[in-house]
């Protein structure tokens, strides 16, 4: 079916062009027909890239190692979950998925605007479908997951252990959900400036879709985190990486486009700042796919020197240069209709976290790309690291919390003394509580910009509560719901509103998670033999025993042999916790460490082992190589066993290879070396994914329509009392 | 590979026909227009939501009595205005 798979692809690539021909050429002679069959190939191809991504789906499931990509990325001891996901461990699978999804949200916009927006739709598919074009050209000409060998190897070299982890079943896909989403608003920006409508339709369809773009691309972003946190073994869930970077500057700058859409519609102010933006996270969401395909920087995310980087380029620079063009020769339309009233509003506060947002991204922006900007300019290239990043994201982020619970209770145009002292009384109160508390009771003086950050929080969920029961007392005010009733209705009747406002309590929770698990968690490194404790933030910790097994390892990733340790937790004398933290070793397939050296001398994981509570993570992660290290000699030892019985032959050479790995695998349970451990207390960790949670939660609140039984209702009422002006005046 | 190719021709027949459809029966396909009807419904749902977030913005203390009633009365005069647009496009 390879062949099948090969044949799509290029009828996707055939579908793409001739929509993007079909909808210019329909859309300039307004024949309808023709902008209808564009439409159509955009239908036409997801299904056709259904087909694709299934043909090699299969292949993954059944192990059909005559697939190149399947050998590369796949094995016969990878189990089945991580199989199903082992395509986008490769870039050829990865960039069929990411344009597989391309198609999928493409036909999802195509099919929500199908009876709206006719003059600018013709040219969004155009761009829709040129991106397609470009991504299926790679697939066709670049690299095809469809290339095969003949014959067909016996076995694969396996996923990526790093890979194998229920995150990242879901974590790429929601990431190029993110990624792909983008190019809808940009789509339909360019669309709209070219047909110049600008108007309140375009920001209702452009709203959306950036705020799915926005969740979808948070989701994958904090999924990715998680991963890290979890599998990468020391426990960090965020290390500046390059790939990490580039997923969070278009977040940021489409976060702001949000805000300042609000502006644009409410005021008819910033249309060339909006323009901008949403051109702008577009480009930086392509520019984060180009680090990740073109290796071009060095990433544990990216997939390392490939011949993907010139086109990348080539279609970020048509990008760039594309909306420039565009927004100045639109200026004309994109003038705004009124002016800043005062510095003391929702405008301007949202105009300051704009400011705060786009120079956020330009940090970023400028740590991420330094490496190749102190190339060019030097000749060397240099990293900055993370307390570089850390300098001015730090005192950013304090101002954004800051922001994220002035906006809600600052009025639009502008606000009196009195409204200031109404509104912001007791959430300046409840942020000198904190500070007093934190020089007091908690004793976390010693961080400044900790302690800021915390008063910060208060602040936010002070003002969003504070938003909350005074809305929650004017619905009850105006009907005779009960209280809980009166709460949902509230929310139902202003979800953008509200669920605005839960994304604020989301991401100050979520901040005030990464301030406390950065600032004062406690970490040790140690060797610990047998029955010998240590002690870590005031736990005692103790290597009970030793652990061991072969082929089926507890965490069912395939690894060959698990080894690990049992560690006792108490606090204070009495029982917490046991941890169980191990170090998975791999095959490798070149066999150059001897017959049973090779059958652990692949990928070696340290698999972490957490607790997690409210209140603080206690984690122990052990290293592979240490341990591997140690186990040295016996592999020399049985290395050399097994080749002075080569005249038993490879079957039973093989059986002995595994009959001594085992012996090992018992001596190590009955003499262990010393466990070389790193022990870790996180506080308040667990707040950063109940923070994230929160912001999902407020964004789909967000995104939600308006149920249409009670947009029809207050449409009537609104008519009727615009009529009863009208008849007035 | 006689099945791969029959399955790859299978699925050209049946895009061709799908995204031809338009083609074919060109007296089927919706005309355009109505853009101009549809940007003023989104302009005065807008506008009612600003109404209403000003209401609200009001009852929970954001805004006086006074400002509220200049800039509910401003606003309702512009949704006004959208309805005469689009009763004008009627």
């Amino acid at each position: 079916m390879a062949l099948a798979g090969r044949a799509a692809l290029v009828i996707a690539l055939l579908t793409s062009l001739c929509g993007v021909g079909m909808s210019l050429y329909g859309a300039r002679t307004g024949r309808r027909e023709l902008v209808e069959v564009g439409r159509r190939c955009v239908y036409g191809l997801a299904g056709v890239l259904t087909f694709a991504f299934v043909i090699l789906e299969v292949a993954f499931v059944a192990n059909d190692f005559a697939y190149n990509t399947v050998a590369n990325n796949s094995s016969l001891t990878t189990p089945l979950f991580y199989r199903a996901a082992a395509m986008w461990g490769s870039q050829e699978g990865s960039l069929l998925l990411w344009v597989w999804l391309l198609s999928l949200w493409s036909s999802l916009a195509v099919f929500l605007t199908r009876n709206r927006l006719k003059e600018i739709v013709p040219y969004a598919v155009a761009v829709l479908l040129g991106f397609a074009t470009f991504f299926t050209s790679m697939l066709v000409f670049l690299v095809t997951p469809f290339a095969t060998s003949s014959p067909a190897p016996a076995n694969g070299a396996g996923l990526d252990p790093l890979l194998r982890n229920p995150s990242m079943m879901i974590h790429p896909p929601m990431l190029y959900s993110g990624y792909t989403f983008f190019t809808i608003p940009f789509a339909f920006a360019v669309g709209a400036l070219i047909t110049r409508r600008v108007d309140a339709e375009w920001i209702q369809l452009a709203r959306r879709f950036a705020l799915a773009s926005w969740l979808f691309l948070g989701i994958g972003i904090v999924l990715g985190a998680h991963w890290a946190y979890y599998e990468i073994g020391w426990g960090g869930y965020w290390g500046w990486d390059a790939v990490e970077n580039a997923a969070l500057m278009p977040w940021l700058i489409s976060t702001a486009f949000l805000h300042s859409l609000m502006i644009q519609e409410k005021r008819g102010m910033l249309k060339v700042w909006n323009a901008s933006l949403v051109l702008g996270a577009s480009t930086l969401a392509i520019v984060g796919t180009f680090l990740v395909r073109s290796g071009v920087l060095s990433s544990i995310h990216a997939f390392g020197a490939s011949t993907l980087g010139v086109p990348f380029v080539i279609l970020i620079a048509v990008m760039v240069v594309g909306s420039i063009y565009l927004v100045v020769s639109r200026r004309d339309v994109l003038r705004s209709e009124h002016q800043l009233d005062s510095l003391i509003s929702r405008e301007a506060a949202f105009m300051l976290n704009n400011i705060v947002l786009v120079a956020l991204a330009f940090v970023i922006f400028w740590g991420t790309f330094f490496p190749l900007i102190s190339g060019a300019v030097t000749g060397t290239e240099s990293e900055v690291g993370a307390p570089w990043f850390d300098r001015y994201t730090v005192p950013l982020a304090l101002a954004l919390v800051a922001l994220a619970g002035i906006g809600p209770i600052i009025p639009w145009r502008r606000a009196t003394l009195a409204h200031l002292r109404r509104n912001f009384a007791l959430p300046l109160a409840a942020a000198a509580l904190i500070l007093v508390l934190s020089f007091t009771t908690l004793g976390i003086s010693s961080s400044p910009a900790t302690v800021t950050l915390f008063c910060a929080v208060a602040f936010v969920l002070t003002s969003i509560g504070q938003e909350f029961w005074r809305g929650f007392i004017a619905r009850r005010a105006m009907s005779s719901e009960a209280p809980p009733l009166a709460l949902l209705s509230m929310i139902r009747r202003n979800r953008r509103r509200y669920g605005g406002y839960i994304v604020h309590v989301g991401i100050a929770i979520l901040l005030l998670g990464i301030a406390a698990s950065s600032t004062f968690t406690h970490t040790a490194f140690t060797n610990l033999a047998r029955g010998r404790s240590t002690t870590l933030g005031g736990y005692r910790m103790t290597n009970v025993r030793p652990t061991a097994s072969i082929v089926t390892d507890p965490t069912s990733t395939g690894a060959l042999l698990t080894l690990g340790v049992i560690l006792r937790v108490t606090r204070d004398g009495r029982y917490v916790m046991t941890l169980h933290p191990t170090a998975e070793f791999y095959p490798d397939a070149s066999g150059a460490e001897g017959p049973v050296g090779s059958l652990i001398a692949g990928d070696q994981v340290s698999e972490l082992s957490l607790n997690t509570s409210l209140r603080r993570d206690i984690s122990a992660a052990i290293d592979a190589a240490e341990i591997q290290t140690a186990l040295q000699g016996e592999i020399n030892q049985a290395n050399a066993l097994v080749v002075k019985d080569r005249a038993a032959g490879p079957a039973k050479q093989t059986e002995l290879s595994y009959f001594l790995l085992a012996a090992i695998a018992r001596g190590y349970l009955h003499d262990p070396p010393t466990a070389p451990l790193k022990l870790a207390s996180t506080p308040l960790v667990v707040w950063l994914w109940i923070g994230a949670l929160i912001v999902l939660a407020g964004g789909l609140i967000a995104i939600w329509p308006p149920p249409g039984a009670m947009t029809g209702r207050v449409r009537a009422r609104y008519l009727a009392r615009v009529a009863q002006e009208l008849g007035r005046a | 590979m006689v099945l791969a190719l029959l399955a790859a021709a299978v699925l050209l027949g049946v895009l061709a026909w799908f995204v031809g459809a338009p083609l074919r029966h060109p007296a089927a396909v919706e005309p355009g227009g109505g853009d101009e009807r549809r940007a003023l419904d989104a302009a005065r749902d807008a506008k009612y939501q600003e109404i209403r977030d000003t209401e609200l913005d009001y009852r929970t203390g954001k805004l006086s009595e006074e400002d509220f009633r200049a800039i509910d009365r401003r606003l309702r005069a512009e949704a006004v205005e959208i309805l005469h647009a689009l009763d004008a496009l009627r």
